[in-house]
């Protein structure tokens, strides 16, 4: 094995463009668990905890370029107060050990079912940002995400950041797992309300190959929302906890059955409602 | 990318290169050669490791310390818990090899030979500790949280412990161990 130990995104550049079949290694939280359990470690290897401008929160015009080296600890607290659901999922996820050391882009590159970050990063319409020796462009986070460990990533690309809009109103994240660490997650949801553009945006994680956005039950509540009270008839939050689980067609694993996560997505989708126009 | 190139890359990526080692080439190295890691504040030699080698094996099986305790290699348990350049982490979960020009301590570099921390101290004198194998992560962690937050409060003291799992003492006696420095108690 070879192992590259760049400090600049151009360096990291400059190593994948000798190496195109590198691995890139973030905090090593989903490699190492693989190579533990007996996996072969890939031939070349590509470390990026020491590229510190992968690990800034940049101001853009709209929100924030998230740097791709930030772990699930810098999201959580640097977060908190402009993207709320964002770090409340990186707070969900695994133990201090474990959100010291994952990254974002670590997140987006495994792209696991169950990665913590995807559905909040789809409710968020959140895009991410790739960089290669040629350029770089920005891909909407549906797009980017095709399937379990399969993105739109090519040869010689380096996700940098995650390009976010700052959203003004309620957010909230809840998952359910088998207990409060260290778990893998059965059911998580995102849930965004744009008082702006007036829509209720919805990610769904753990109950399919990519990130659900239940397209119905978003338009039934931006519909049945009073938008300048934040209020909303009884049953509302009901009904789209619903359409929510209509619109999930998710799988049964050792973790949960499948009936258990579609009823699930019911009660945290409407739970996620109701605190969102309580608050 | 020219010999020139990556003579550039490996000369800002790689800090201290021997001249005559293939890292001084590349900024790419074998990692299953010799590496130094800095642990307890100490330079050592890693000469026999694999590459694939988790940071937790290279201490326990390289470099003879057994403080961090191999149990889950899943990063779920808590018992290979060390500092990685002063942040706290599942070492089963570290690249040995990625761990280079980093600050690693063990259990064993907390206090010196003989001697207790306050925290170790206070995991006797209050029952935290039956069997002791997870005891080395969970005083690991407790240092690190009364390091960053020494004013937490019990439900940041029990979050700060979550990733480290015992199945002997309930948890009780370890969290009233963490209360107690923080109370100044002796």
């Amino acid at each position: 094995m070879v192992l590259a130990r760049p400090r600049t995104v151009d360096q990291v550049l400059e190593a994948m463009a000798a190496t195109p079949d590198a691995l890139l290694l973030g905090g090593g939280t989903d490699l190492m668990f693989g190579v533990n359990a007996g996996h072969p470690l890939p031939e070349r290897v590509v470390a990026l905890r020491r590229v510190d401008e992968l690990a800034e929160v940049a101001a853009t015009g709209q929100g924030h370029d998230l740097g791709a080296g930030l772990t699930w600890r810098a999201l959580e607290v640097r977060l908190a107060q402009a993207h709320p659901a964002l770090a409340a999922a990186a707070r969900s996820v695994g133990s201090p050990q474990v959100r010291n050391a994952g990254t974002l882009g670590g997140n987006l590159g495994t792209a696991s079912v169950t990665g913590s970050t995807l559905p909040v990063l789809a409710a968020l319409d959140a895009k991410v940002v790739l960089a290669s020796a040629t350029g770089s462009r920005a891909v909407p986070i549906a797009e980017f995400l095709r399937g379990p460990g399969d993105v739109d990533r090519r040869p010689g690309e380096l996700i940098v950041a995650v390009r976010v809009a700052r959203v003004r109103g309620p957010q909230q994240f809840l998952k359910v797992g088998l207990r409060a660490s260290v778990i893998t997650a059965v059911v998580q949801c995102g849930l965004v309300l744009d008082l702006d553009r007036r829509e209720v945006r919805c990610g769904l994680g753990a109950v399919g190959p990519a990130p659900v956005r239940p397209a119905a039950a978003e338009g039934f509540a931006a519909e049945a929302i009073d938008w300048h009270r934040l209020r909303a008839e009884p049953g509302v939050a009901r009904r789209f906890g619903e359409l929510a689980a209509e619109s999930v067609d998710p799988p049964a694993d050792l973790h949960a059955p499948a009936a258990y996560r579609r009823h699930a997505v019911r009660v945290l989708a409407e739970r996620a409602l109701t605190r969102s126009l309580a608050a | 990318m020219t010999p020139a190139h990556l003579a550039r890359v490996a000369a800002a990526a790689t800090p201290t290169p021997a001249a005559d080692t293939p890292a001084a080439a590349g900024g790419i190295q074998d990692p299953a050669g010799p590496y130094a890691l800095r642990v307890n504040g100490e330079v050592r030699q890693v000469r026999g490791a694999g590459a694939a080698d988790s940071l937790l094996r290279v201490l326990r099986d390289e470099l003879g310390l057994t403080g961090a305790k191999d149990a889950c290699e899943q990063g779920r348990c808590g018992s290979c818990s060390v500092l990685l350049d002063g942040t706290l982490v599942a070492s089963c979960l570290v690249l040995a090899a990625d761990a280079q020009d980093a600050e690693v301590m063990t259990v064993e570099g907390l206090a010196a030979a003989g001697e207790r921390t306050r925290v170790q101290q206070a995991f006797l004198d209050h029952g935290a500790v039956q069997c002791g194998f997870c005891t080395p992560g969970f005083v690991v962690a407790a240092t690190a949280l009364l390091t960053e937050a020494p004013d937490a409060t019990e439900v940041e003291v029990r979050e700060a412990l979550s990733g480290n799992i015992c199945r002997c003492t309930g948890y009780g006696r370890i969290v009233a161990a963490v209360r107690a420095v923080q109370a100044g108690d002796p």
